[in-house]
């Protein structure tokens, strides 16, 4: 074995969690390896629906090139994905055969979409949106083809959006009665379909799929429930994530709905710490950037020797949806407390702020997010605003200036 | 004229003129001369005329919005019967028929005139005329029956005749004014600025007599917050001392005057002492001592009165125990000595003139056999009266008995504003023919006529009007008549025409009637018969012609053929008494009519506005004077108020055995506590429950009739509501169910619009329903805290402002006057929502409720220009203008200031 001054890393994953922690992390502390499954270094994929509406260009997106990882002496190793993992021989496998020992292993694997499970799921033409070789697939659809997008999520949404101003003929189908129903009330939701709907895209809530139809092994329209058939040769299923924690699960850590880790962003094996959305945090799991980020920054203290304690993140969802700026915290729902709502629907904006015994416990904001930071403060500090009160729904400079 | 759509003399030929017309503001009394230049979309610009001798130039905020009410849009255009439209010829028809047919079934006592202080002298000269002359009902009265009656008649026990001594110049010459039952700060504000300015030249002493701490007792070195009703107390006490300290002007009183002695011997038993009167009249007893060592000391003394003494039950006492203390020290008809009642209304001196009143004949002549044979010879009547006819009070309550079944009433409102309102409303539901003459298209009382007919409003109206110094002054038309308006006097002549009286009606000009009304004043009235001889003569005005009458300057009467017209009357006697001697009069003992009980723990008090007139059919037109007071309201004392529960801002249900009203809550400390103030002003038009009238009793003074609406008992409780709120509108709005309303005309920026101040008494969980029936369609922004009781809603078209709707649980909502600015300029989308927090976030400061209506500086302004170094209202007037023009808001600006100053002093320390 040759001599080893520093001790050596392994990141496995090279997305918007693992970079934080490499630019976060003393980088003369370790040897660093990077593997990344992508063929393309760590890019931000919250823009990817941008870039798949034309908005923004593949350039813009990307962080770092790969001369900034070698500038600071990480090996990145891409397009080459972890295929095993051997906590107890401290190395991971990769798909070409190489073998990386490791003293610290972080695992920043994140999350991979689900396919629903209905026939014709797996045709020719059925596509999901989680990374760039998702979107270069739905860039070469022509215009004028008719899509469905399931899932009335965020990433329906985006993806909805995004085709659609692709000149796509778009159909968006959502099993609930709202949509984006677990990070906005049923208000701003509406507002939310009003906006699509003003871009063109048809809306069908509380469709269920029952079946993809084929012809020439290719997808060419989809059954719903209701018996209803909607002609499709594009299908894109945005029905949610899975935290890719396979490689986890395989290897004797602990997962959950993902890899379980404690504060430290340790998982049960010593020296093996996941974060992102490949992680799950005194029983939380999330699905955003900013827990991905505080993550990061913990472990990148904590890996660096510093104290650092993870104890998770507020749920703020602060979101473009479609180009439309929304923000949500907290117990938004307002069910048996008081609910401030300031709501312009032709102007397409709303605040919804909850209130229980005089303390600001959650908000939703849409169409205009000026003060959330404001608001986000407010809950978390659990500040007293009844004097406020009056002035709480225009924001902070009216409520300094009162 | 059968047509009905004849022209009658219209400004000048060929429509409108470009240079100003002199005129006269038809508000209050003062008599202002306005210059009035008619633009070229039916407007007039309105300024101060500086030749009047009234005003010299300057008008108060009521007078500089005159051009603010010009607009058409609420007149009536065309005579209206039985619900519709017609022309003047069915119209005339139908009145003179029905007048004629219920003249036959019931007599001619059986048709009354109810008149107005509004109208010219030639239109009274005209109503007298064919009331009293030819259809032969003495029933002929007025709304100066609630004004001045009381003066009147003190004047005729005192003087033997109507006659004020003296002029508007004395309040400048005087060394002591003392203002008795007169805000004068705010409804006569030219005179009460007249009287400022000499204080502060010349330094002369202003006492203010009135229960009420008003804007006038800012500007007084004397405040005496006198016990409700106790007046003669006070000057009967006042008499005793003049004449225990050797004031007395015994010359005077032997060569002038008689009955002094008894008079005086009553004074002492009813007032013995200083302290005796400060007992009675809750007064200090140094401040009683104090007035009278002034009155005592001083030789030049004006005594102003107003309704404060007028409208009282011993209304008629209180003014002659002010007359006798001037009697007793001849301080009368002198320059800057004697007493000068304040009249309200612009012509009521005109009216009694004409001898427009139930008690008098015509012309000050009464109903002596020989007053009776030459008015009667004079215009050839043999239908004559043979006596006095009901003063308004009695003659309502003839309508209600049903002995009077037709109605004649012209310019103005007796719905809303005779006491015990509600009864009046519901006797004018009895008669069998109510006509009304009138500009605008509804009032409560026109609610109910049977014939409206359309009448020249000011501005189209020619004719004269005769202030409170006797100085006739001329109103000149400078606008085309609206629709088919017609003149007053014209109407009449017509009818009379129609009833077959047209020699004695055939009048083709006001100029004609006034050279008839001024023979019949100088008839048979010669100094060779004292006995018979009458006090006002304008005969040296006859013959002028139309020439004459239209460049006819102001002048004071009496204008004897052949002698000067005379500033001041009686310096040296000359009493229109038989034995030319003026009389004392002995008073009553104090007591007000009804006094407060258990059940009725308050005295209610009511008056006016500094910004609005009457019952607001004209001034409420005007959205500038509506900045100042936008709502009923009524003014208490804390202690009072939070003994039953009422906080500042919440609403009040005032009642007395006659009526209730639900009005807003203000505490004022200036409020005696036990006493209450309401204004009158509000009706039916313009509010859910304002008509405080109809809390008046009917209680009247046995001499003048007139009625004590300043003193009735009153209990009031808090009116329990979910919500209070705002409703801003381009277009009115009156939304159902409101447990309380009132609207005002108001400027949203340049625009006309309306603003609704209402309180509701629903469930949080009706508002959706109740907004979505109320507010316009377009686009809705919506504040909801349902916990903190609020609702916001602002309503968009076209990124213009539409309305604003803004209901919390509290009283305390946002000024309007951000809000109000919003309307003017398109808002951006995205910005707009903030409209609902009702103001701005940086700069634009709120410039908190308007102080200054006519440069429409708010109190805010004010204060943070104090902070900023104005000391004085001079240098608050230089810095915002506010209070540069007439400045009947200094006294608000200088209070503000103290307190500005007093408030960071105390921060300081
Ligand atoms: C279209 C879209 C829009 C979004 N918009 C928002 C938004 O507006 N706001 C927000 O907060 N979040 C948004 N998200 C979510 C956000 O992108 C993720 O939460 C965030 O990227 C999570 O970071 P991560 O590093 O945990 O996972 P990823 O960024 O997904 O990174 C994981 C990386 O690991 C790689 N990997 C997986 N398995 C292996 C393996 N075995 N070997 C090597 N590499 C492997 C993956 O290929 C991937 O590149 C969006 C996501 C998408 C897809
Ligand atoms: S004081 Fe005002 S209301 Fe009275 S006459 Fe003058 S301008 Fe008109
Ligand atoms: S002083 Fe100002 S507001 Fe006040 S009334 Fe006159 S000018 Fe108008």
């Amino acid at each position: 074995m040759p001599y080893r001054s520093r001790s050596r890393l392994v990141v496995v994953g090279n997305g918007m969690a693992s970079l934080k922690l490499l630019e976060e992390v003393e980088a003369g502390c370790f040897d660093i390896t990077v593997i990344g499954a992508e063929p393309e270094p760590a890019y931000n994929r919250v823009l990817l629906s941008s870039v798949l509406a034309g908005d923004t260009s593949l350039d813009d997106i990307r962080f770092r090139d790969r001369a900034w990882y070698a500038g600071r002496c990480m090996t990145l190793l891409t397009g080459d994905p972890v295929t095993a993992l051997r906590p107890a021989r401290n190395e991971v496998v990769l798909k070409s055969g190489q073998r990386l020992g490791y003293d610290r292993l972080v695992l920043a694997t994140g999350s991979e979409a689900i396919r629903l499970p209905v026939p014709g799921a797996n045709l020719a033409g059925v596509l999901t949106f989680r990374d760039l070789g998702d979107v270069s697939a739905l860039q070469a659809i022509p215009a004028g083809t008719a899509a469905v997008v399931i899932g009335g999520g965020l990433l329906g949404i985006e993806a909805a959006y995004g085709l659609a101003r692709r000149g796509l003929d778009v159909t968006l189908i959502h099993l609930m009665p709202h949509l984006m129903e677990r990070q906005l009330d049923p208000v701003a939701s509406g507002m939310l379909k009003d906006a699509l709907v003003a871009k063109g895209i048809r809306v069908l809530t509380e469709a269920s799929t029952e079946c993809i139809e084929a012809r020439d092994g290719h997808a060419e329209a989809i059954v719903l429930k209701d018996g209803r058939r909607l002609p499709a040769s594009l299908v894109v299923m945005a029905v949610g994530v899975r935290p890719a924690q396979s490689l986890a699960a395989t290897s004797g850590i602990d997962t959950g709905r993902g890899i379980k880790v404690d504060d430290k962003l340790e998982t049960n094996w010593p020296g093996v710490y996941a974060l992102g959305e490949c992680a799950e945090h005194r029983g939380q799991w999330y699905g955003l950037v900013e827990p991905a980020y505080d993550q990061a920054r913990v472990l990148a203290r904590y890996l660096s020797g510093l104290p650092a304690r993870y104890e998770g993140t507020l749920i703020a969802t602060s979101l473009k949806v479609s180009g439309v700026p929304v923000y949500s915290i907290g117990d938004f729902d307002g069910r048996d407390a008081e609910v401030i709502a300031l709501h312009d629907r032709a102007a397409g904006t709303y605040r919804k702020l909850v209130v229980r015994d005089g303390r600001m416990v959650g908000a939703v904001l849409f169409g205009d997010t000026a003060d959330a930071l404001w608001y986000r403060d407010l809950v978390t500090r659990r500040t007293p605003v009844e004097s406020l009160r009056a002035a709480l729904p225009f924001g902070r400079a009216y409520a300094e200036a009162a | 004229m059968d047509d009905g759509s004849l022209s009658v003399a219209s400004p000048e030929p060929g429509g409108h003129v470009a240079r100003p017309v002199r005129t006269t503001c038809p508000y209050c009394g003062v008599g202002c001369g306005v210059l009035a230049t008619p633009d070229s979309s039916g407007g007039a610009t309105i300024k101060g005329d500086p030749a009047h001798p009234a005003n010299a130039g300057r008008l108060c905020s009521k007078g500089s919005a005159l051009g603010d009410t010009l607009a058409l849009d609420t007149r009536l255009l065309e005579p209206v019967v039985d619900g519709a439209r017609t022309t003047w010829n069915t119209a005339l028809d139908h009145v003179a028929q029905r007048l004629e047919a219920i003249r036959a079934a019931h007599g001619p006592g059986s048709i009354a005139f109810y008149l107005s202080g509004q109208l010219l002298t030639e239109d009274y000269y005209v109503a007298n005329k064919l009331a009293k002359g030819f259809l032969g009902t003495p029933h002929v009265d007025t709304n100066s029956r609630l004004c001045m009656a009381s003066s009147v008649a003190g004047h005729k026990r005192a003087f033997g005749a109507d006659a004020v001594p003296q002029c508007y110049d004395d309040l400048e010459l005087a060394d002591l004014v003392v203002l008795v039952g007169s805000n004068a700060a705010w409804c006569h504000p030219i005179l009460y600025q007249r009287i400022q300015v000499a204080r502060g030249e010349r330094g002369m002493r202003v006492v203010n007599i009135d229960p009420r701490q008003t804007a006038t007792s800012e500007g007084c070195d004397l405040n005496l917050a006198i016990r409700p009703g106790t007046d003669q107390v006070l000057y009967n006490g006042l008499l005793v001392w003049l004449a225990d300290r050797g004031h007395l002007d015994h010359e005077f009183v032997s060569r002038h005057t008689s009955g002094f002695d008894a008079v005086l011997a009553s004074a002492r038993e009813a007032a013995p002492s200083v302290r005796q009167v400060a007992a009675a009249t809750g007064l200090d007893v140094s401040d009683v001592e104090l007035f009278f060592s002034w009155f005592g000391s001083t030789r030049r003394v004006v005594s102003c009165y107003s309704q404060g003494v007028n409208q009282s039950a011993q209304g008629t006492d209180k003014v002659n125990a002010i007359i006798n203390c001037h009697l007793a020290t001849g301080m009368i008809g002198k320059p800057g000595s004697g007493p000068l009642s304040f009249t309200g209304q612009p012509n009521a001196m005109g009216g009694r003139e004409v001898g427009g009143l139930a008690n008098m004949l015509a012309a000050h002549m009464g109903f002596s056999d020989s007053e009776r044979d030459r008015v009667r010879r004079f215009w050839n009547a043999p239908a004559l009266v043979a006596s006095e006819g009901l003063k308004a009070v009695d003659m309502f309550e003839a309508i209600q008995r049903g002995e009077i079944k037709a109605l004649w009433v012209m310019g103005t409102n007796p719905a809303v504003s005779l006491p015990r309102a509600d009864r009046v409303r519901d006797a004018l539901r009895k008669l069998d023919l109510l006509v009304v003459s009138e500009n605008v298209m509804a009032t409560d009382t026109l609610d109910l006529a049977h014939v409206r007919l359309p009448a020249h409003a000011w501005g189209e109206k020619d004719g004269t009007v005769t202030n409170s110094e006797r100085r006739i002054s001329r109103q000149r038309p400078f606008l085309e008549a609206a629709g088919s308006a017609r003149a007053d006097w014209w109407i009449m002549g017509e009818v009379a025409r129609r009833l077959g009286f047209g020699t004695a009606f055939s009048f083709t000009s006001p100029a004609e009637i006034f050279d008839e009304h001024a023979r019949l004043s100088g008839f048979e009235n010669t100094a060779a018969s004292p006995a018979d001889r009458r006090a006002f003569d304008i005969s040296g005005l006859t013959g002028i012609g139309g020439g004459g009458y239209d460049a006819l300057e102001p002048v004071q009467w009496p204008v004897r053929t052949g002698s000067a017209p005379a500033e001041r009357l009686f310096a040296d006697g000359g009493f229109f008494t038989p034995d030319t001697r003026a009389r004392f009069i002995a008073t009553s003992p104090a007591r007000l009519a009804s006094p407060v009980s258990e059940q009725w723990p308050f005295v209610l008090n009511t008056g006016r506005i500094r910004d609005q007139w009457h019952t607001m059919t004209r001034t409420g037109l005007s959205p500038r004077l509506s900045t100042h007071i936008q709502e009923p309201f009524v003014e208490i004392h804390p202690e009072d108020a939070s003994r039953l529960g009422l906080e500042q801002g919440t609403l009040a249900r005032i009642e007395t055995a006659h009526g209730a009203a639900t009005v807003r809550v203000l505490l004022s400390r200036g409020q005696k506590p036990g006493n209450i103030f309401a204004p009158f002003h509000w009706s039916a038009q313009n509010s859910s429950s304002g008509r405080v009238s109809s809390l008046v009793h009917g209680a009247i003074d046995p001499v003048s009739g007139q009625p004590e609406a300043k003193a009735t008992p009153a209990r009031l409780a808090p009116v329990a509501v979910t919500h209070y709120g705002f409703l801003l509108s381009r277009t009115p709005l009156r939304p159902e169910g409101m447990a309380y309303w009132a609207e005002c005309r108001a400027l949203f920026g340049a625009t006309p619009g309306f603003t609704l101040h209402l309180a509701l008494d629903t469930d949080a969980a009706r508002m959706s329903d109740w907004q979505r029936a109320t507010l316009p369609d377009g686009d809705w922004i919506t504040l909801e805290d349902a916990g903190a009781g609020t609702f916001r809603t602002a309503v968009f078209r076209d990124s213009q402002l539409e309305a604003v709707l803004f209901l919390s649980a509290s009283p305390k909502l946002p000024a309007t006057d951000w809000l109000r600015t919003q309307f003017d300029s398109p808002c951006d989308l995205a910005g707009r929502r903030t409209i609902l927090a009702g103001k701005p976030v940086t700069g634009g400061a709120d410039e908190g409720p308007i102080v200054c209506v006519c440069y429409q500086v708010g109190s805010r302004r004010i204060e943070a220009a104090t902070l900023g170094g104005c000391a004085t209202t001079k240098e608050i007037g230089t810095k915002l203008g506010a209070g540069t023009n007439c400045g009947s808001c200094l006294p608000e600006i200088k209070r503000l200031i103290a307190s500005t100053m007093a408030a960071s002093r105390a921060a300081a320390e």
